[in-house]
């Protein structure tokens, strides 16, 4: 088993979200996360011109089975580009056990339903 | 028994009913003058950070319901009782009253009081203790303002000179805004407001901010016009109609003015300012609405919101005075400029058509002896308050939010 995070533009979520879904991803956790960086963006307020020290992101998080990484991996990556400076990173982290709370199902068999 | 109707009887029926169109008519801007209460409270609570929502209305609420009670038992009296020397009227202010004509007149009155009263909150917002900023208010709803109000509206000194200021830049914005300015001084700024270089500390919502000066302008009709103080006859209309017209000119002037400005001087156009210029528009032409012409009106409104982009950045960047609703400048120096304008601009005895310098002279001179008063007083209030009750929170609860700590109730869970 993998986690997989990946931090991306807020205004990718939804193609990202839907992509994941067409590989087989339907459950993800998803945070609205500010960063700190070096590209900042110039905001005026009241005649001050000011630097916003933050940067807005989505951050998305999900267990899979080690087959599906790679898919996942492609499917994110097609979903968040832009070119642009600031498409985000995925992250990939070994998962040592999962847990089913209602069934007690551990190990990849936690991650899915009976097929 | 039934009268009989005759040409007399006719007569005093008529008189009567004009009699009551004009005191509903002030009722009725009475009422929009009020409801620019919450347009205060909404453009504040929008200039100012989530943390301090509920310190800010709560303000703006107790100003009003002090202010009420302390212009109706002490202010209305000095301000408009018999007049003593040019400088005070006359306490007890009940054997004068004529109970028609001057109860209507009290209330139009008490609503100005306290729209005085209410600019002082925004610009010393966040920062202040709570008891200090009630007692002030007080202070300036029952003495304060009435007497700088009796010298130009009751019969004192400056209405014997001719100075003209029909509803209020000076009497009621300029007061406030100096008293505001004082306040914002001598309280300090807000912590990291200033902190080697100037930054910004952005209001946590413009959606309020917006609708709080739209609720301004909206009851700024009732405020100029509503000073005619008469709708009965066809020159009362007219003069009404007049001053709609004029004061929504210059708000519009105004707010283009100061998008103009500051798209050209930050490189966008930027809401926050913009909005001030509407406010600085709707100040400036308040002294002189009912005698400019709408062209001039429209003038009156650039120079104000241009006056408004410089004027803010003035405060802010030069004298470092920490203003966070830009109230100093919105009701103080376009308070005075549209007050002195109106010797420029007034269709009879302005300096562009002919009227030489007299008037514009008084005008100056009312602006400088209200500012005079208002910076004096305020002073002597605000040091008071500091040694006695303490003028500003703690550094750990102005960095918590005074909503917490001052009133245990935050505005947003």
């Amino acid at each position: 088993m993998k986690k997989i995070e990946a931090i991306i533009r807020k205004t990718k979520f939804e193609e990202v979200k839907k992509g994941l879904h067409n590989i087989g991803i339907d459950y993800l956790s998803f945070w609205d996360v500010r960063g700190v960086g070096k590209s900042v963006e110039e905001r005026v307020y009241r005649g001050v011109i000011y630097d916003t020290s933050s940067i807005e992101r989505t951050l998305i998080s999900f267990i899979v089975r080690d087959k599906y990484v790679d898919n996942c991996i492609v499917s994110i990556r097609e979903n968040a580009f832009t070119g642009e400076i600031g498409d985000g990173r995925i992250f990939v982290y070994n998962v040592e056990d999962a847990y089913r709370i209602r069934t007690g199902d551990s190990g990849d068999r936690s991650l899915y339903d009976e097929e | 028994m039934e009268e009989t109707l005759t040409l007399n009887t006719l007569q005093a029926a008529v008189t009567e009913t004009g009699h009551s169109i004009d005191i509903v008519w002030v009722l009725i801007a009475t009422a929009l003058v009020m409801f620019m209460q919450p347009g205060f409270a909404m453009a504040e609570a929008g200039f100012t950070r989530s943390k301090n929502t509920a310190n800010i209305l709560m303000k703006n609420l107790v100003d009003f319901a002090v202010g009420s009670i302390a212009f109706f038992l002490i202010g209305y009296a000095l301000m408009f009782g018999t007049d003593i020397g040019g400088l005070i009227g006359k306490l007890p202010f009940m054997e004068d009253i004529r109970p028609d004509i001057d109860l209507s007149f009290l209330m139009f009155q008490t609503v100005f009081a306290a729209t005085a009263a209410t600019i002082v909150s925004g610009a010393v917002a966040e920062r202040t203790e709570f008891k200090a900023y009630i007692l002030f208010s007080i202070v300036t709803t029952a003495i304060v303002y009435p007497i700088s109000g009796h010298w130009i509206w009751g019969g004192g000194w400056l209405s014997d000179l001719g100075f003209h200021d029909f509803a209020g830049s000076t009497v009621v914005h300029s007061v406030g805004a100096w008293m505001g300015l004082v306040g914002a001084a001598i309280i300090g700024p807000r912590i990291g407001k200033y902190n080697g270089k100037v930054n910004a500390i952005p209001g946590h919502n413009l959606t309020f901010a917006a609708l709080g000066v739209f609720i301004l302008w909206f009851g700024w009709f009732g405020f100029n016009a509503g000073s005619q103080l008469a709708a009965n006859g066809t020159a009362n209309t007219v003069a009404i109609s007049h001053i709609f017209l004029t004061t929504n000119l210059s708000g519009a002037a105004g707010t283009l003015a100061a998008l103009v400005i500051s798209w050209i001087r930050y490189k966008r156009p930027t809401l926050s300012l913009s909005l001030n210029g509407s406010l600085a528009g709707l100040v400036a032409i308040t002294a002189g609405c009912d005698i400019v012409s709408p062209e001039s009106a429209i003038i009156i409104g650039l120079i104000a919101g241009t006056a408004l982009v410089f004027g803010v950045e003035f405060i802010d960047k030069v004298l470092r005075i920490d203003d966070p609703v830009g109230a100093v400048t919105v009701h103080g120096i376009n308070g005075a400029l549209g007050t002195i304008l109106v010797g420029f601009f007034a269709k009879e005895g302005g300096v562009f058509y002919g009227g030489g310098f007299s008037l514009l002279g008084v005008q100056v001179l009312g602006v400088v002896a209200v500012a005079a008063w208002a910076l004096g007083t305020a002073f002597i209030i605000f040091k008071v308050l500091k040694v006695t009750v303490g003028l500003r929170v703690s550094a750990r609860i102005e960095e918590e939010g005074l909503d917490i700590y001052e009133h245990g109730e935050k505005a947003y869970h």
